[in-house]
């Protein structure tokens, strides 16, 4: 196995929900190699999305280690976190969550506005970013003027317009017809390919998966083999 | 695309809400503006060139109460006095009006220049005011919202005195900051209707600013312990104590300021509330991306601060429009002369907007602070 991006150790996170306890990750361990399409798969409530939360570092867990890149990103302030998910992590949501009111360039465009390239430098890296997905010709339309299959790549492009090292996906074909989520799926598979990116995507469709490197299930917050 | 282009379509991306909102804050700040310019000019009303060198004198009792008019010779002889008429009120009412539309005066003819020589007429009108006794001057607003001209006839009847009087307009003055009052000569009420030996009030001009103090003084002085005490005093401060018997007018004006800001900000604070959870999974989608709570923070108050802006150019601006370039005279049936919209006045309505901008963008950046980006992204699942 090569390098590992993400080192995690003994991994849970608790929920309180009033006077009860639920365990939604129970010490789990995980190394995920980079350039790896890891999907990461499971019933509803099994845990999957706190994990892919917790590597994103929008969540915290309760106790265990989570390395990624050698950083460790439960360490790390809100301030830190903020500025290391905007430079190491790309995001692809289920429902894709662009703005309705920016045209595609201008979602895809948005992690940028944290960095300090100037305008011509983002709007080049924006072209770049559109073209990998096939997008470059809706540059200029609304989410709403898009297919559902468009609005998930523009999301693809937003996710790796800061060319992070780590992509997470939740769901991203969930709310897809078949034609478009193998487009969706297809371009994933092609940014490890190409670009050598280390893809995280939860799923629970076992045709969704097949496109990743590697499956791995949770249940009840354990890793079950 | 920039931050700024972000936040501007953010702002409008429901254009109705946001031009409501806006024209809320427009129509609020509005009436705040003229609430406080009505404040200023029934408390600081504007003053006449000449004013410095006035002098009013009055029944110490109150104003109602008229003065003998021996008085007017030790007035006379008071060092500093350049000149002195008497001032009656006649409370006439014209062409059986249910009010009284324009105040009237007796006063001294040949005194009209010396005394109110801010009161420009022509020659032949102040000739004939000296010359016929049941002649008056009429001021130019009066006259022009009665249509009435030099040689004119009007009858008046008094609401103090008991009968009318009929009076032929020898002129039409104009060049007061109130030209509305009717004045005509003491000794035609003397001799028709009036209460000979009695004026209303004194009023004089002294000879210089140096003279003013020890002219007061000296007036007060002369008629203490007599039958009828005097208080004379400066013309702002005759005006400041004639607006105190209005009544706590200004108390009132607060009130209904303060009335119009809070309920200015619950307003704009509930558009800037809804505003902002329609779009929390959004604001969770950019924490996710980066942006810190500072820069959200700076999003929502630019955002509010945009809707305040634009509500605060609209609303002082066509206010200041309004009453700079309107004729107030028409637009208040006479009740204002003057209505002007000062620097300070528009800069108190932009602060109360700034305020209004950071106010009600405090309760929303707090929630959007307080969010964590996975419940921001479940809000709408």
């Amino acid at each position: 196995m090569a390098e590992p991006i993400v080192t995690i150790r003994e991994l849970s996170k608790v929920y309180q929900q009033g006077e009860i306890q639920v365990m939604a990750l129970d010490r789990i361990t995980l190394d995920i190699a980079a350039g790896e399409f890891l999907a990461l798969m499971g019933p509803s409530g099994s845990g999957k999305s706190t994990l892919l939360h917790i590597i994103a570092g929008v969540d915290r867990p309760t106790s265990g280690v989570c390395l990624v890149q050698g950083i460790e990103v439960t360490k790390l302030n809100e301030s830190q976190l903020a500025d290391w998910r905007n430079h190491n992590v790309g995001f692809i949501f289920q429902t894709f969550n662009l703005i309705p009111v920016l045209t595609a360039a201008e979602n895809v465009e948005l992690p940028l506005l944290l960095t300090r390239l100037n305008r011509a430098e983002r709007r080049k890296q924006v072209e770049t970013a559109l073209e990998v997905v096939g997008l470059s010709d809706r540059a200029k339309h609304l989410p709403r003027q898009l297919s559902g299959g468009q609005e998930q790549r523009v999301a693809i492009a937003r996710a790796l317009v800061t060319d992070p090292a780590l992509i997470v996906a939740d769901e991203p074909t969930g709310n897809l017809d078949s034609h478009s989520a193998q487009e969706v799926l297809g371009a994933l598979q092609a940014l490890r390919k190409d670009a050598g990116k280390t893809i995280i995507m939860v799923t629970h469709d076992p045709k969704a998966a097949a496109f990743g490197t590697r499956q791995i299930h949770l249940e009840k917050g354990e890793l079950s083999p | 695309m920039t931050t700024a282009s972000f936040i501007l379509k953010n702002a409008f991306r429901n254009k109705r809400r946001a031009l409501l909102s806006v024209s809320s804050v427009a129509v609020s700040l509005f009436l705040l503006v003229t609430l406080q310019v009505a404040l200023r000019e029934l408390t600081l009303p504007p003053q006449s060139a000449g004013a410095e060198l006035r002098v009013a004198v009055r029944n110490k009792i109150s104003l109602t109460n008229p003065l003998p008019v021996r008085q007017r010779k030790i007035i006379e002889k008071v060092p500093g006095v350049e000149a002195v008429t008497p001032f009656t009120w006649f409370g006439g009412k014209y062409k059986n009006e249910e009010g009284m539309s324009f105040a009237q005066f007796a006063m001294d003819a040949d005194k009209l220049q010396s005394v109110f020589g801010e009161a420009k007429m022509n020659v032949d009108g102040y000739e004939k005011f000296t010359a016929e006794k049941d002649a008056c001057v009429l001021g130019k607003i009066t006259a022009d919202k009665y249509h009435l001209k030099v040689g004119d006839r009007i009858t008046l009847d008094s609401t103090v005195y008991p009968g009318s009087l009929s009076f032929h307009i020898a002129g039409i003055y104009a060049g007061t900051p109130d030209d509305r009052n009717m004045l005509f000569r003491q000794d035609y009420l003397d001799e028709s209707i009036g209460l000979p030996g009695y004026v209303g009030m004194w009023w004089l001009k002294v000879r210089s600013a140096d003279d003013m103090v020890p002219v007061i003084q000296a007036i007060n002085a002369a008629f203490q312990n007599t039958a009828a005490e005097v208080r004379a005093e400066s013309e702002r401060n005759f005006q400041l104590g004639f607006i105190s018997m209005l009544g706590n007018i200004k108390t009132l004006i607060a009130s209904i300021s303060t009335v119009v800001v809070f309920t200015l900000v619950l307003v704009t604070a509930s558009t800037m509330s809804m505003a902002v959870r329609e779009r929390f999974r959004e604001l969770a989608i950019l924490k996710a991306l980066g942006f810190q709570r500072r820069e959200l923070f700076a999003f929502i108050l630019a955002e509010s601060f945009g809707l305040a802006g634009a509500g605060a150019i609209a609303g002082i601006g066509s206010a200041y429009l309004l009453y700079t370039f309107g004729d107030i005279g028409k637009m208040t049936a006479g009740i204002f002369v003057a209505f002007e919209v000062t620097p300070r006045i528009m800069g108190f309505a932009a602060l109360v907007a700034a305020l209004l901008g950071i106010a009600s963008a405090v309760a929303p950046a707090l929630s959007v602070a307080r969010m964590s980006v996975v419940g921001g992204l479940k809000t709408l699942d």
